[in-house]
């Protein structure tokens, strides 16, 4: 028997998302496989494939209800995007779903001239992404995965923070008839509150929570730290922060970001990813290029011997969790 | 159905142009665009349904070139299919060309860009795939060369093949047993080549790749039901100019002046010769 993994949220944590009203809900992962299959029922045009990974993938049950729309190749990560690629080309809308660490790394020259040089409709779904293996090892990691598509024409990337985003960016993939990346982890997650009504597009900023004192720009599955650490910077010293959802590393929703520069007195973009070349260099470009400057501070996986442990033990060695942002925010606002 | 001796005369045709174009353009892979020269002109003139008028159907035949280094016979050949107008090859390789050295999908006719080697294979059995699954009863053609046999994506795509039974899937081997090192038996050996195919459950036919007629029995038909099909088509490199033949250097070499006029020379006595007067 193995110990259970450490919980992801600190009692002081869990009691923030409690006086918030938050809802746990299920892994990205889960939301991505049931609306995968719902949609395949409607559009036999749906394809999934999948390399020894739907299990993994949670496609079980859209494999048995749909074994006409999955297509397993094994372990051969090359050959699942190369496949994925000629589905696309031939009319279908393809779902290439394996682990985020090989899809990006293995097969990058894939997803890179078959994909999005070609320009075929295909979705490619990075599963247990970042740390979500992380006492797996840094084979399993994917904290480069931003960064080389980022550096790749023609993808739209994907990191939803809940379950909502998760259901939104599934629909919006199988609509969009260009190539995407979805990133997905296997935690279960928080509902997020739905402050901001308006609907999921690609490109677009959800504002989670108002405020001009510290704005968290975060992406995934840091979202609901860095709303924790919001609630937690209210209750503890009185300070109103702003927290956007960007589950769009590219194309980027600049304006949200140039409007938070402008009205916030720090901003602190918080990543599942290393430090180099994800959002929060992302961020920077901008704010940079526009001219603008502000406290700033990127809150991710540094550039070294990624520590081990769990994906919450990660999280909090980094300073991801809320507590860890919160220290951040409040370091910023003093100069240090 | 063109005959054996039209296609030949057409080979000649298309041999003179590729090197018009590559000694226009100053670049191109000149010996491996030679050496699949008449495995496209069977393909295309006699083998695939496809043609301008039929480009956007879905049920049109696939060639995906994923050797796709050697364009400059894949232009040619388009070009004399209709797919448009041979002149457009004076932009070949030059500034904001669609042009490029590599297939892209911005030419009229060209269904995949390709230009990293290992890639043909896996696109081709995705769309071998989906005529499977829509029915649709069109085959995949897929050109690799010997050399790229060393990337370990096509022994991916060659257990999936055999796995899925794609017997609408054909992949040809341009064996011109030359890369830019070397010999490919010296680089990387890859034979006994038929026998690695076959025990990856394949039906496999080894030909002359310049032969109109071998050509045409191995693609005109899946060469087994039930098994995707491997032509590993004997070539070589820089066929139909006497100093160009098998010799490494014109794998990406342009002809000199003197050298372009004396590959034009032969080439125009056999059309001479084969036509019987007019060029």
């Amino acid at each position: 028997m193995s110990a259970p993994a450490p919980s992801m949220y600190s009692p002081a944590a869990k009691a923030v998302a409690e006086k918030l009203g938050l809802k746990m809900g299920r892994a990205n992962l889960e939301e991505f496989a049931d609306t995968l299959l719902a949609l395949g029922r409607t559009d036999r045009n749906i394809v999934a494939v999948t390399s020894d990974s739907r299990g993994s993938g949670k496609l079980g049950p859209f494999g048995q209800a749909l074994p006409k729309q999955i297509v397993e190749v094994g372990i051969a990560e090359q050959n699942l995007v190369g496949i994925a690629a000629g589905l696309g080309s031939c009319g279908k809308k393809v779902f290439a779903v394996s682990p985020a660490c090989f899809l990006t790394a293995r097969s990058l020259e894939q997803i890179k001239n078959d994909i999005c040089y070609s320009d075929h409709p295909v979705t490619v779904v990075g599963i247990s992404a970042g740390v979500s293996y992380g006492a797996l090892g840094t084979t399993h990691h994917s904290l480069h995965d931003f960064a080389v598509l980022r550096a790749i024409n023609n993808i739209t990337i994907v990191a939803p923070a809940d379950n909502h985003e998760a259901r939104e960016a599934v629909r919006a993939s199988a609509a969009h008839d260009k190539p995407v990346y979805l990133r997905f982890g296997k935690a279960p997650l928080y509902h997020l509150p739905a402050a901001d009504t308006a609907p999921f597009a690609f490109g677009k900023a959800r504002q989670l929570r108002a405020g001009n004192d510290v704005a968290f720009l975060a992406s995934g599955e840091t979202v609901i730290h860095a709303l924790l650490a919001a609630a937690h910077l209210a209750e503890t010293a009185g300070l109103q922060c702003r927290v956007l959802s960007l589950p769009t590393i590219k194309p980027l929703d600049t304006e949200a970001v140039l409007t938070a520069v402008r009205e916030c007195r720090a901003v602190i973009t918080a990543e599942e990813h290393m430090i180099n070349g994800g959002l929060g260099e992302a961020v920077a470009g901008v704010i940079a290029q526009a001219g603008l400057a502000t406290r700033f501070k990127i809150a991710g996986i540094p550039d070294e011997y990624t520590a081990t442990g769990s994906q919450a033990d990660i999280f909090r060695h980094y300073g991801l969790s809320m507590e860890g942002l919160a220290e951040t925010a409040r370091g910023l606002l003093a100069g240090s | 159905m063109p005959t054996d001796r039209e296609l030949a005369l057409k080979s000649l045709r298309y041999r003179r142009s590729v090197l018009r174009w590559i000694k226009h353009a100053g670049a191109g892979h000149t010996g491996g665009s030679l050496s699949c020269l008449d495995i496209l002109n069977v393909l295309y003139n006699r083998v695939l349904r496809v043609s301008p008028a039929t480009f956007a159907d879905p049920k049109r035949d696939r060639y995906i070139q994923s050797k796709g280094h050697s364009v400059e016979a894949l232009f040619v050949v388009l070009a004399d299919c209709g797919f448009f107008p041979e002149s457009d090859l004076e932009t070949l390789c030059g500034y904001q060309s669609d042009y490029v050295g590599h297939p892209t999908r911005h030419v009229n006719g060209i269904e995949q860009n390709t230009g990293a080697l290992g890639h043909g294979l896996p696109i081709a059995i995705g769309s071998a795939l989906a005529s499977r699954m829509d029915d649709a009863g069109f085959r995949v053609f897929t050109l690799l060369g010997d050399g790229e046999l060393a990337e370990g994506s096509n022994w991916e795509g060659a257990l999936a093949g055999a796995h899925y039974k794609l017997d609408n899937l054909t992949v040809i081997i341009d064996c011109n047993t030359l890369q830019i090192t070397g010999r490919t038996r010296d680089v990387m050996n890859h034979e006994p080549l038929a026998e690695k195919w076959s025990a990856f459950g394949w039906a496999v036919r080894t030909i002359d790749g310049h032969d109109y007629a071998a050509l045409t029995e191995a693609l005109e038909k899946p060469l087994e039901a039930g098994k995707p099909s491997c032509v590993i088509a004997r070539t070589t490199k820089g066929k139909g100019v006497s100093f160009m033949e098998d010799v490494g250097k014109w794998h990406h070499g342009v002809p000199s002046d003197d050298e372009y006029a004396k590959a034009l020379g032969e080439l125009d006595a056999a059309i001479v010769k084969l036509s019987g007067g007019a060029r």
